[in-house]
């Protein structure tokens, strides 16, 4: 039973760590685009398009955590020996 | 957490064939592009109107972005770019309809995708190169040319998997919020969440074909 409930502490606590990170990453990226526009407003279209594919670029890695939360949550590999050690 | 209801889905279990959420709705986007390749090129004139105004700018627009990208060298691979990102968008809106199912949520079009990109890099930069294109592994130091040749490699290999990862994560990820809203207060609340999801539909479409373009220009460029 213990297997299950660290499963979800791992999930929940990954998931937040890597939103946590990603938070960080993304608001810099922002703030540098931002301070771009504000400079030269005529370059708007650009910059917010290099802030796009950056943004991007960022959230994947909090993807990749939500990905590694959804595989231990429910497509664990380990789930079935665990149940099948814990009926005998 | 319920599992939705999809129309293929139970017309699968009607028949009792085994394909596959992916592989029916991957079939609906097919049948949803080239009704639209029809209805655009139905009767063609000089000055647009219409439906065929709309694919034009899409067209125009994808031309103008691979041009940016990838330079006059590039204009050869504007179908396998185009289609890539017409299928992907249409794909992606589709998920905002109750009853279908985005085929990029499956991690198996997103793999194939993601393989087309990689074989195409890879058959590019040996047409264009010959095999001068080992030179792009190697790096600029001669003496350091083992450990480059590693390390650009792994570079490389982590590309596919990047780009299949980016857009299941995306897609997936707004399917299981949709259910769990919907689930939750089925009433106004999941609204926002749809809204963003077109958002993430037109970014992960325009990121997926701008990489795609930068590792095809990447492949095209000389190497030191």
């Amino acid at each position: 039973m213990e297997f299950f409930t660290w499963c979800m502490i791992a999930a929940g606590f990954g998931m937040a760590i890597g939103a946590f990170g990603t938070g960080l990453g993304q608001g810099i990226a922002i703030k540098s685009a931002v301070e771009g526009v504000a400079r030269n407003p005529a370059a708007s279209g650009k910059i917010l398009t290099t802030m796009m594919i950056g943004l991007a670029m960022i959230e994947s890695l909090a993807i990749y955590v939500f990905v590694v939360a959804m595989i231990i949550l429910f497509a664990n590999p380990f789930s079935a020996q665990v149940i099948e050690l814990l009926s005998k | 957490m319920v599992h939705p209801f999809l129309y293929l889905e139970w017309a699968e279990q009607q028949l009792n064939t085994h394909l596959g959420t992916h592989v029916t709705y991957t079939w609906v986007v097919m049948l949803i592009l080239i009704a639209a390749g029809f209805a655009a090129s139905r009767s063609i004139k000089m000055v647009p109107a219409g439906f065929q105004n709309f694919m034009e700018v899409v067209v125009g627009g994808v031309e103008s972005l691979i041009d940016e990208t990838m330079g006059p060298k590039g204009k050869k691979y504007f179908p396998l770019i185009a289609t890539l990102a017409l299928f992907i968008l249409v794909s992606n809106l589709i998920a905002l309809i109750p009853g279908f199912f985005p085929p990029t949520a499956n991690l198996n079009t997103n793999a194939a995708l993601a393989l087309i990109v990689f074989s195409m890099t890879h058959i590019i930069g040996f047409k264009e190169h010959g095999l001068h294109y080992f030179n792009h592994f190697t790096g600029p130091i001669l003496a350091l040319a083992p450990l480059m040749f590693i390390i650009e490699v792994i570079g490389h290999l982590a590309r596919p998997v990047s780009l299949t990862l980016r857009l299941f994560g995306n897609m997936y990820g707004h399917e299981i919020v949709l259910l769990i809203f919907f689930g939750l207060v089925p009433f106004l609340a999941p609204l926002p969440m749809m809204f963003m999801g077109v958002l993430v539909a037109f970014i992960q479409t325009f990121v997926f074909s701008l990489l795609a373009m930068i590792y095809i220009a990447g492949a095209l460029e000389e190497a030191h």
